[in-house]
């Protein structure tokens, strides 16, 4: 039987046309492995949302991986603390690219209420951010908004060669660092 | 459970300098530096006090009526017994060292790193008096109440990985 041909390209019907990055995002987006950084509370609803009731294997996401050499979506989990950082630096160096972040939950994001000696006051300020996921602790529904605006941000403006990532946009700035007075000094 | 009074009796009589007092069923004993390790060895040895539940500080600094800076806590048990007890020695810079009990109970190895760890107070004799939950490179002990909450910006002395270089 022959194929129609579709009057606009003059192709057949069976044989579509897009970008190479397009394809490419496409490809990525709906595979993301993620790393599961999960350092707090924050991990339990993250080990919730990969479990049967919410099922991130929906949206591609499912595989976790302890291994940052097979992940590309790394998702932090909870407060950082000053001992911790260069493990979690080292993990996002050994990640293949392209490779994102997500920063899950008050503590990740900005250090929570734990505003002592030895939490990171956010992630961001030493590893790049894509997407932030508030709450204390996000439900599993939060987290996965952000993972489909995550893959929304990919399919938009991810390219095959990864060179949206040297964009200046894309760079985190240091962030000065405001001590708020505590109370009673 | 408070320590039985033969206990008390023994350890007044055998270091007259310690100072007993009893607050809801619990016994404490403050003791002098110079006879704290015996004590412990006394109570360790000859009254049965097999288990050392834990080793602490508390750093009584701008405290109302407090004369030493800090104070050392040692708690007791005796398993057979059930009798409890605590020791006290008070401490005050600039001389903040103890021996070290490890001799005693070989479980007072990682207590006695922690209070190194968060109040500076040295434990002679220590196999391996490295800081336990805070990085080898931290100089500051930050449970001393002259240490900011917040720190001295250690929590921010990192390099950052940049979008483009990672
Ligand atoms: S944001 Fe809340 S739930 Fe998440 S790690 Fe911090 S304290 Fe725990």
């Amino acid at each position: 039987m022959a194929v129609a041909t579709n009057p606009q390209t003059g192709l057949p019907d069976n044989v579509m046309v897009s970008r190479l990055d397009a394809l490419a995002n496409w490809c990525r987006k709906n595979s993301l492995w993620p790393m599961p950084f999960a350092t707090a509370c924050c991990g339990i609803e993250l080990m919730a949302t990969g479990a049967s009731r919410h099922d991130l294997a929906r949206f591609g996401a499912e595989v976790f991986r302890f291994s940052p050499r097979q992940c590309d979506l790394m998702i932090v989990a909870g407060r950082v603390v000053m001992k911790m950082l260069p493990v979690l630096q080292r993990i996002w160096q050994q990640m293949p690219e392209p490779k994102w972040c997500i920063s899950m939950g008050a503590c990740a994001s900005t250090g929570g209420v734990f505003d002592t000696y030895c939490v990171v006051q956010g992630i961001d300020r030493f590893i790049p951010v894509d997407m932030y996921v508030p709450g204390c602790p996000p439900r599993p529904e939060q987290l996965i908004q952000g993972i489909i605006d995550l893959q929304d941000k990919i399919q938009r403006e991810g390219t095959l060669s990864g060179k949206e990532f040297a964009l200046p946009q894309r760079q985190q700035r240091k962030r000065a660092l405001v001590e708020l007075p505590i109370i009673g000094q | 459970m408070p320590a039985a009074p033969e206990t008390v009796n023994a350890i007044k009589g055998r270091f007259a300098e310690a100072v007993e007092s009893e607050f809801r069923g619990q016994t404490r004993v403050i003791a002098p530096r110079e006879s704290l390790f015996d004590m412990l060895q006394f109570l360790r040895g000859t009254r049965g006090f097999d288990l050392l539940v834990d080793i602490t500080c508390v750093d009584y600094l701008n405290y109302r009526d407090a004369i030493e800076r800090f104070g050392l806590v040692y708690l007791l048990a005796n398993v057979e017994t059930s009798e409890r007890i605590t020791i006290r020695c008070f401490l005050d810079e600039p001389d903040l060292t103890v021996p070290s009990v490890t001799s005693l109970w070989a479980g007072a190895d990682w207590m006695e790193r922690e209070v190194w760890d968060m109040f500076g107070i040295h434990f002679e004799g220590h196999p391996d008096l490295r800081r336990i939950l805070l990085p080898d490179e931290y100089t500051a002990f930050p449970l001393r109440k002259d240490y900011p909450l917040q720190g001295r910006g250690e929590r921010h002395n990192f390099p950052v990985l940049r979008r483009d270089q990672s």
